[in-house]
C-alpha cells in the first residue's frame, strides 16, 4: 500500500548533489568524456545498447557515465529515453548474409568459404593483467592484409544442401512487438527472440549454461558466429521507396543441434538463433542456446521440466529492468504495509501467549 | 530494368551513414546554402530494426535505432528529404539540402565536392576494417607426422 507523505525534500536534493560529486570522483583525476567511454569501453556500450534495446553508441556512453558504470542503471536510462522517441517506422529485416564481417568463426567446419576470421577477440589471450595499460602508451596498430572480395555464406546453408538441417524458410508476417503489446503467453518464436535479444546477459548466460549441464541438454555446436556491420534499410512512405537509414554492428550466432527426430520430424540437425546489437558474443551464443531449448514444443520434443524449456519462467524473468524495478521497489517506504504486518504479528503473538497460559493453567 | 531511383537511394544512404558533421562541412565547402522553407523541421525519433530467425526465416523485432529526419523545399521548388542515423539535426538539414540540390543544375558540382568524397571515405573505412579482419584469418596447415 502506498500513502503519499511529505518531507525529505532537502535530504533528497542533498543526496543528489552528493551523488553528482561521487560520480565525478577525485577532481584531481581527469574527467571521463562521453567519447572516451564510447571508444574505450565499447563492449559496455554494446551491452547497454543491446539490453536498452536502442542502438545509439553516444547515448549508451552518456548513460554509462551518468550511472557511474552501473550498467543496469544505464540500461534503465536508455529504456526511459527510448519511450520518449516517436517511431518513424520499422526496417526491412537486416541481411546478415551480407554482413561486412570483423569476425566469423565456425566450430563445425574447419575449411569453409570465407574462412575462419578471428577478429578482435579475447579468445587466445592468457587472461594475465597487462600492466602496460596502466601507463600511457602509443596507440597500437593492427596489421592488415590484402582482401579478396570473397562471399561469406552462412554455414547452415551448406548443411541445407544435404537436407540434414531444419530449414528456415522466408516469411514476411509482421512480427509481434513487446514494446507495444504486453508480453503474453503462449509467445511465438518471433516474440521470444525479441525478448531474448534484450534480455539480461547474466540471466541468459545462466539459462544457456543450465542446458549445457543437462537441464534440457540440446547438444549445441556453434555452427557459426559472426560479428560485423550491416546496413539498415527502411521504406520511406513519402518517397515511395526504401533507403539505407544507417548501419550497425551485430553479433549473430547460429547453433547446430543434434536431433534424433520426433513423431513429426526426421533425424536431422536443428537450429538455435542469436542476434544481438553490437559486439556481444557471450550474449548471442547464450541466446541461441536458450532459443533452441524453448523450441521443444514445435520440434515435438519432451518437456523434461527444465527451467530453460519453461517459456513463462524464462521470458518473465529475463528483463533486468522489470526485475530490478520490482526488486528495488521493496526498499522504498512501505511504512503502512509494515505497520499492518506488525499489528498482525502482535495479535498472533497475543493469541499464542493466551492459549499457552490456558494450557499451563489446565 | 535499372532502378531509376537508384542514384538517389545511394546518396541518401551515403549521407545517412556519414560521420557527424561531415555532410555539413562538405556542403559548406562546396556552395553557399540556398534559401529554403521547412516541410518538416528536423525531428529525432526511432526506427524498429528487424532481423530474421535463423538469418533467413520469419522476421522479429531486434530493437530500435535513433534516426533524425526532415524535409524542405528550396525556393527554386525542389524538395529534399533526409533520414540520418543518430540524433543529428544539423546533419539532417545538410543532407536534405544536398538531396534537393542534387535535383538542380548544381548536381554535378555537388557530386564531385560532397558525394564522391563521402563515398571514398566510407570505402576507406570499410576496407581498412576488412584488411584488419583478413589479417586475422587462420591459415591452417597440417603438421608433418613423425613415422620413425
Amino acid at each position: 500500500m502506498y500513502v503519499a507523505v511529505k518531507g525529505g525534500e532537502r535530504a533528497i536534493n542533498n543526496a543528489h548533489a552528493w551523488l553528482a560529486e561521487e560520480r565525478r570522483g577525485d577532481p584531481s583525476v581527469a574527467e571521463l568524456s562521453v567519447a572516451q567511454i564510447r571508444e574505450q569501453l565499447s563492449l559496455a556500450v554494446n551491452r547497454v545498447m543491446a539490453e536498452g534495446s536502442l542502438y545509439d553508441p553516444d547515448l549508451a556512453a552518456l548513460a554509462i557515465k551518468q550511472a557511474r558504470g552501473d550498467l543496469i542503471e544505464a540500461i534503465f536510462l536508455v529504456r526511459a529515453y527510448r519511450t520518449t522517441l516517436p517511431r518513424f517506422g520499422a526496417s526491412r529485416p537486416v541481411d546478415t548474409a551480407a554482413m561486412a564481417c570483423d569476425r566469423r568463426i565456425s566450430a563445425t567446419f574447419k575449411d569453409l568459404p570465407g574462412g575462419q576470421v578471428l577478429g578482435p577477440t579475447f579468445d587466445y589471450t592468457h587472461r594475465l593483467l597487462d600492466f602496460k595499460l596502466a601507463a600511457e602508451g602509443e596507440a597500437p596498430n593492427a596489421p592488415e592484409r590484402d582482401t579478396t572480395a570473397e562471399p561469406v555464406p552462412h554455414v547452415t546453408g551448406f548443411l541445407n544442401r544435404e537436407g540434414l538441417i531444419e530449414q528456415a524458410p522466408q516469411d514476411d508476417t509482421t512480427p509481434p512487438d513487446l514494446t507495444r503489446e504486453p508480453l503474453e503467453l503462449p509467445a511465438d518464436r518471433a516474440l521470444r527472440l525479441q525478448a531474448l535479444t534484450r534480455a539480461d546477459e547474466g540471466f541468459t548466460l545462466s539459462m544457456a549454461y543450465s542446458t549445457q549441464r543437462g537441464y534440457a541438454r540440446n547438444h549445441a555446436f556453434v555452427g557459426e558466429l559472426r560479428i560485423g556491420t550491416v546496413p539498415v534499410e527502411m521504406e520511406i512512405p513519402e518517397l515511395g521507396f526504401a533507403i539505407e537509414i544507417g548501419e550497425m554492428v551485430l553479433t549473430e550466432c547460429e547453433t547446430v543441434n543434434q536431433f534424433k527426430g520426433s513423431k513429426t520430424e526426421p533425424p536431422q540437425f536443428t537450429r538455435g538463433y542469436g542476434l544481438v546489437f553490437g559486439q556481444t558474443e557471450r550474449k548471442a551464443i547464450s541466446m541461441a542456446l536458450v532459443d533452441r531449448a524453448l523450441r521443444w514444443e514445435e520440434l515435438g520434443e519432451d518437456n523434461v521440466g527444465a527451467p530453460a524449456q519453461d517459456a513463462e519462467f524464462v521470458l518473465y524473468h529475463s528483463d533486468n529492468i522489470q526485475a530490478t524495478g520490482f526488486l528495488e521497489h521493496i526498499k522504498l517506504p512501505h511504512y503502512v504495509d509494515f505497520q499492518s504486518e506488525l499489528e498482525l504479528v502482535r495479535k498472533l503473538r497475543r493469541e499464542v501467549e493466551a492459549s499457552d497460559r490456558r494450557e499451563a493453567a489446565e | 530494368m535499372a532502378d531509376p531511383e537508384a542514384p538517389r537511394k545511394a546518396w541518401m544512404g551515403l549521407m545517412a551513414r556519414a560521420p557527424e558533421g561531415r555532410v555539413s562541412a562538405l556542403l559548406d565547402r562546396a556552395s553557399p546554402r540556398p534559401a529554403f522553407t521547412w516541410l518538416r523541421a528536423p525531428e529525432v525519433g526511432s526506427a524498429m530494426v528487424r532481423g530474421r530467425a535463423g538469418g533467413t526465416g520469419a522476421p522479429f523485432n531486434l530493437g530500435e535505432m535513433t534516426v533524425t529526419r526532415c524535409a524542405l523545399t528550396l525556393d527554386s521548388g525542389e524538395t529534399g528529404h533526409a533520414y540520418v542515423q543518430g540524433r543529428r539535426k544539423a546533419d539532417a538539414e545538410a543532407a536534405a539540402l544536398v538531396d534537393a540540390l542534387m535535383q538542380t543544375d548544381a548536381a554535378d558540382d555537388l557530386r564531385r565536392k560532397v558525394l564522391d568524397p563521402l563515398e571514398a571515405e566510407a570505402k576507406a573505412r570499410t576496407s581498412a576494417r576488412a584488411a584488419k579482419a583478413a589479417a586475422t584469418k587462420v591459415d591452417f596447415f597440417t603438421m608433418v607426422r613423425g613415422d620413425d
